[in-house]
């Protein structure tokens, strides 16, 4: 059986960078709903990252996560000076130091990966989604979470994937094969979007066409929680449906707004954050001592 | 007199005819693709089983979310006027009608007349309405119908964090894999939805008689449920799923009786 929600893990170094320079070595681990990142950073610098799916259990996956992170960089656990773990299953993380909210962590990564013009941040996570703004330094000053409902989060869009069979990767593109740009699909439950799509394919609406409708739902259901929130310039999407130009596009036309484009993966903003924690925790305890 | 109701719901159709305000005849079917000619059909359906045709109806009533798409009715009226009205047949003494289908939930208040006083209902999320059992149901591979008589089995409260429905699919997946039983899990379902429909009719204040109809009645471990979150008895009629259908019946006995009177 094809699973069309699962898509591909990867990891990354950087080529220029030598660990064995390094003054301060962080990591940041986000263990999420859906996807796991352990990211390496030297001096603040990105050095190596992973990203793959989370398993059943949070302890097991970040330690898979940290491990594809450090394969095949000659880096250890034991060099890397402090670990932060962020996310969903941040607690229950034996090797982390410290433990910090994904809310504050994917600020501060979105502060990195943006710049620090970025302003208002939305995360769009496996679970959840997270509006919120920050400060010049990436710090927090006001949020606004859904995590009571799969409409407007990765398992949604997941739920869809399986039921068009598309490839979770290929919605976005897709969605633009179109005559017609459709109306969104007008049920804000997934369940029940779930049956207005199969009705829709049952009327002969193509499939593009419902993957269309599907993701300017969401473009919608997101733009509501921005929009309550209030939405400040410099503008950035992080998490894995930032990578879902279906979603991105229409949500900045409704928004009249266009997001920044980040400096890497947008996925590991979070993990970025988390490893960034780390390193001034490092220097805090330096400074100290 | 010949009267009918006709309730064509978001799953199941549902047609009673009266004969001078008294049952004569109850037909339901699935609604299928075709609500129009579905509806139809079993509109014709179930006068025929009651000795009649077409021609023999004084007035008919449709209500539910397809009513639109039944092309005989005089009239149509709401989904919360039949309920209401439908639930004061069942039951004189109903003042709460709880009515839960398949993609909507009710809470009403009534007076002793089956009016109307006040209403809440939830049309945008599964998780409070008969869709969430039926999720459900799949993700633990068991038949709907046999997830009420596992809950009554169960022996311990175990709490469901997730409200969603496709978020609850997940947890009680991860339920069964650690070990917990189908009976457990199934009445950490029926006290999730129920705590969803109590707390939608506390917002409107319950009052006693609580009637409960609608497709949900039908399944005891909801019932169960649904009496622990309210802390009072719930009385189901007989046939719940068939009451909006029965009071839309009702009131069009009533409009052709003041008609055929003045």
């Amino acid at each position: 059986m094809v699973e069309f929600w699962r898509w591909k893990e990867y990891r990354w170094t950087a080529p220029d960078i030598d660990w064995r320079n390094a003054g301060i070595i962080s990591c940041g681990i986000d263990v999420g709903s859906v996807s796991t990142q352990g990211v390496i950073m030297t001096d603040g610098k990105l050095y190596a990252y992973s990203n793959m799916r989370t398993g059943s259990n949070s302890p097991d996956s970040a330690k898979r996560g940290l491990d594809w992170a450090l394969e095949g960089t000659g880096l250890k656990q034991e060099n890397i000076h402090f670990i932060v773990a962020t996310g969903y299953g941040r607690i229950n993380i034996p090797m982390a130091n410290k433990a910090i909210t994904e809310i504050a962590c994917h600020a501060r990564g979105a502060n990195f990966m943006y710049g620090p013009s970025v302003r208002t941040v939305l995360d769009m996570g496996g679970q959840d989604c997270k509006a919120i703004r920050c400060d010049e330094k990436g710090k927090v000053t006001a949020f606004l979470m859904n995590d009571k409902c799969a409409a407007g989060t990765g398992r949604g869009m997941e739920v869809f994937s399986d039921l068009l069979q598309v490839h979770i990767e290929e919605i976005g593109d897709l969605s633009f094969q179109v005559d017609k740009e459709p109306p969104p699909v007008s049920s804000t439950c997934v369940v029940f979007a779930k049956s207005e799509a199969s009705a829709m394919l049952r009327k002969g609406v193509p499939k593009n066409e419902v993957i269309a409708a599907y993701c300017s739902a969401m473009a919608h259901r997101v733009f509501s929680l921005l929009e309550r929130l209030g939405v400040e310039k410099d503008f950035g999407i992080t998490g894995g449906i930032s990578k879902n130009k279906g979603v991105v596009d229409r949500l900045e036309k409704e928004l009249g707004l266009k997001s920044l484009t980040p400096r890497y993966d947008a996925q590991i903003a979070g993990g970025v954050g988390a490893a960034l924690f780390a390193k001034s925790l490092v220097e805090k305890q330096r400074a100290g001592a | 007199m010949i009267t009918a109701g006709i309730d064509i719901g978001a799953k199941c159709i549902k047609v009673v005819i009266l004969k001078d305000g008294k049952l004569a005849a109850k037909a339901m079917e699935l609604s299928g693709f075709d609500q129009k000619s579905m509806s139809e059909q079993l509109y014709k359906k179930a006068l025929a089983e009651a000795g009649a045709t077409e021609k023999d109806v004084a007035y008919t009533i449709a209500t539910g979310a397809g009513k639109g798409e039944f092309a005989l009715a005089t009239e149509r009226v709401t989904e919360v006027t039949a309920d209401a009205k439908g639930a004061n047949i069942a039951d004189s003494k109903a003042r709460t009608v709880i009515s839960v289908g398949a993609e909507e939930g009710r809470a009403i208040r009534c007076d002793a007349a089956g009016k109307v006083v006040d209403f809440a209902i939830n049309e945008k999320c599964a998780a409070g309405a008969g869709a969430f059992t039926e999720a459900m149901a799949r993700a633990l591979e068991v038949k709907v119908e046999e997830l009420g008589p596992l809950s009554l089995k169960s022996q311990n409260a175990v709490p469901m964090n997730a409200q969603c429905a496709v978020f609850a699919e997940s947890e009680v997946v991860s339920l069964v894999h650690s070990g917990t039983s189908k009976q457990d899990i199934s009445r950490a379902i029926h006290d999730a939805i129920a705590s969803r429909i109590s707390s939608m009719a506390r917002r409107i204040s319950i009052e006693n008689d609580v009637v409960l109809i609608g497709g949900l009645g039908k399944n005891p471990g909801f019932i169960e449920s649904l009496k622990r979150d309210l802390a009072t008895d719930v009385f189901v009629p007989n046939d719940p799923e068939f009451i909006s259908a029965l009071g839309a019946a009702h009131i069009a006995w009533e409009r052709a009786s003041s008609k055929g009177g003045s």
